[in-house]
């Protein structure tokens, strides 16, 4: 599992059956200090999740888990929202 | 989940017999501020073929999914498959 922080979202009308209805945000993936790490990846959204908030997401087939047993076909998925974090303080 | 732009089709005669009747698409990733701007891929180099699911075509904006995930797409269950077009892109958004 990854942190990321929610950057945009991706509307799409026409998508797999199983996708109708659920929400495909853009995440920055970010470091224990908030810096953004790597590119932009989409993420489908399982606990209500929006734009700024700083979440950690669920990567691999497990990432479609959330809607068990349903098969999503989605390899991110946002699974939790962060409180805060508490890096550690030599990192 | 990846943005992509199809851009290209592939033809194969000779397949693993669960490949049949699926369209191949080759697909060209993007990342979102690309998508958002309208403006073209930088790096050209980085091509994947995919199994379209949702009748996407050539020049559309579309969603995929790898790995093992690409085979809960509805049409692709128990077929090899890592890469998967399940949706068409109308916006996307960044705030």
């Amino acid at each position: 599992m990854f942190l990321a922080r929610i950057v945009g979202n991706v509307v799409s009308t026409v998508k797999d059956p199983p996708l109708v209805g659920k929400k495909i945000l853009v995440v920055q993936p970010i470091d224990k200090h908030g810096r953004d790490q790597g590119g932009k990846i989409l993420a489908l959204d399982s606990v209500g999740a929006g734009a700024g908030e700083t979440v950690y997401c669920c990567r691999g087939r497990e990432a479609s888990f959330p809607w068990y047993p349903d098969e999503v076909p989605t390899e991110t998925a946002v699974v939790g929202i962060v409180d805060v974090i508490n890096p550690a303080v030599d990192g | 989940m990846l943005l992509a732009k199809v851009v290209g089709t592939v033809v194969a005669t000779r397949k693993d017999a669960r490949l049949e009747g699926k369209k191949l698409l080759i697909v060209s990733p993007l990342t979102p501020e690309e998508v958002e701007s309208g403006q073209k891929a930088k790096s050209k180099a980085n091509y994947l073929v995919a199994v379209d699911t949702v009748d996407a075509g050539y020049r559309e904006t579309v969603i995929i999914v790898q790995g093992s995930s690409a085979r809960m797409a509805s049409t692709c269950k128990d077929i090899p498959v890592d890469t998967a077009i399940v949706g068409i892109v109308d916006t996307v958004t960044l705030k």
